[in-house]
């Protein structure tokens, strides 16, 4: 397909690599797929690839792998105590799932998959699917205390339960937006400033000199996103956490 | 952004071309699939893809889970559980080498104090039984000394009583001889010894 290489939005389109279709669903095995695969088999192949050796004097694969575990188990034990690591696995999933599709997104030409709302969206849906799961399976109705605080007034009460109520419902909408629109953000400005600097370019010498402007700038941003990257993964993962933890504790 | 809407735009009506083509019997119908199919040009938005992005996101994290469930969390998890193990296996294994390395100094200063004790205690011996001794040979030597001064003294009293009795003897003689040399008197020599002793009174 002919396109236009400083196109910003571009690298957010979805191409069917292998189509599928199954009544009148489209099924496809898009470039989604292909990164969603990629990540998921890089992650668990170097997960498991490091830590082959069993050291017990870590190498530094195994470090890195030992360092983001307990970085996790740290993370969820402070926010949902010693009850919450029975999620653990799926925390760790969460976690290394999003950070690993974030940075292969840093890769030029790779795609983001969390670049797609739909995706992070599942993921935060996901995340409340489980905590309103194990909240009713656990307390059964005393779940619901969650949205009446203690402590509060007979009259603000009704006004109360109704800001929980949508603050709670607003969760999913919260967590996904975040990670999908910084994510979606932060690479349309990496590509924004790069298509400058071809831009410029075309413009003879004084163009060429200053583009130099515009290439500082992409590769503070890089070095931004990165961090981005990797920070976006964390607040999902930490505050999949927190809501983990008012499964398990609703009445705090 | 002008120029780049422009030109998502050109690429848009390019790909249109040959759809609007192919479906020519419902050209409207198309159209509206194909507007879809862009979704305005903006992809993330665009929900031609969304069941096949929920399915492989669901397949593949489904399978990434399960993996990381029961395969590499319980090895990892196991890799540091075998290591904090092995350390606070050490951890003992040094202490109790600690312990018995204080037992065996305090058992050496035990030892230590014991022998000087004794060394203490045989000096003491050694010296109260050379001062005994000294003693017994003293005391033996005393009555040794004791016995012989008393020999000789009992000589002394003897010589000197032998002495006196010759002394006696003397007197008599000396008054025998006077009496018969100076003065011509015979007298009988029981009556010089009462004499002689009346005049040692």
């Amino acid at each position: 397909m002919e396109h236009d290489p400083t196109d910003p939005i571009h690298q957010f389109q979805i191409n069917r690599i292998v189509p599928i279709k199954i009544g009148d669903w489209d099924f496809s095995f898009t470039n989604s797929a292909l990164f969603m695969v990629l990540t998921v088999a890089v992650t668990a192949a170097f997960l498991y690839y490091t830590t082959r050796g069993r050291g017990l004097v870590p190498s530094r694969g195994q470090s890195i792998t030992e360092l983001t575990y307990e970085f996790t188990a740290n993370m969820l034990r402070d926010a949902a105590g010693t009850a919450g690591m029975r999620f653990f696995p799926f925390v760790f999933s969460i976690f290394t799932f999003v950070l690993v599709a974030n940075l292969f997104g840093m890769v030029p030409y790779f795609f983001t998959v969390t670049s797609h709302l739909i995706v992070t969206f599942a993921l935060a849906m996901l995340v409340m699917a489980v905590v309103v799961g194990y909240g009713l399976m656990k307390h059964g109705l005393h779940f619901f205390k969650l949205f009446v605080p203690e402590g509060v007034p007979g009259v603000l009460l009704p006004l109360v339960v109704l800001i929980e109520v949508v603050s709670f419902l607003s969760r999913p909408v919260s967590l996904s937006v975040r990670l999908f629109a910084n994510m979606l953000a932060g690479h349309i400005t990496l590509k924004v400033f790069a298509g400058f600097i071809v831009s410029l370019s075309a413009f003879g010498a004084l163009g060429i000199l200053g583009s130099i402007l515009p290439l500082l700038m992409v590769v503070a941003l890089t070095a931004l996103e990165f961090l981005v990257a990797a920070l976006q993964a964390y607040v999902f993962a930490v505050l999949t956490c927190m809501y983990l933890n008012d499964a398990i504790h609703p009445g705090h | 952004m002008f120029v780049t809407q422009a030109y998502a735009q050109d690429g848009e009506t390019a790909v249109h071309q040959p759809v609007t083509a192919e479906g020519a019997a419902e050209p409207l119908h198309e159209g509206t699939t194909s507007t879809a199919e862009h979704g305005g040009g903006f992809p993330p938005f665009n929900p031609e893809y969304f069941p096949s992005q929920l399915l492989w996101l669901a397949i593949t994290f489904g399978i990434f889970y399960w993996l990381l469930k029961t395969v590499i969390m319980p090895r990892i998890g196991g890799i540091l559980e075998n290591r904090r193990d092995r350390i606070a296996l050490d951890l003992e294994a040094a202490e109790r080498m600690r312990s018995d390395a204080d037992e065996a100094q305090a058992a050496y200063q035990q030892e230590l104090t014991e022998a000087r004790n004794r060394a203490h205690s045989i000096g003491h011996e050694a010296r109260e039984s050379a001062k005994a001794d000294a003693e017994k040979e003293r005391k033996r030597l005393d009555a040794e000394l004791d016995e012989k001064l008393e020999a000789a003294q009992a000589r002394i009293g003897e010589v000197k009583r032998s002495a006196l009795g010759e002394v006696d003897g003397i007197a008599r003689d000396v008054t025998d001889t006077i009496l018969r040399e100076v003065a011509n008197i015979e007298a009988s020599q029981d009556e010089i010894a009462g004499a002689v002793q009346a005049a040692g009174r």
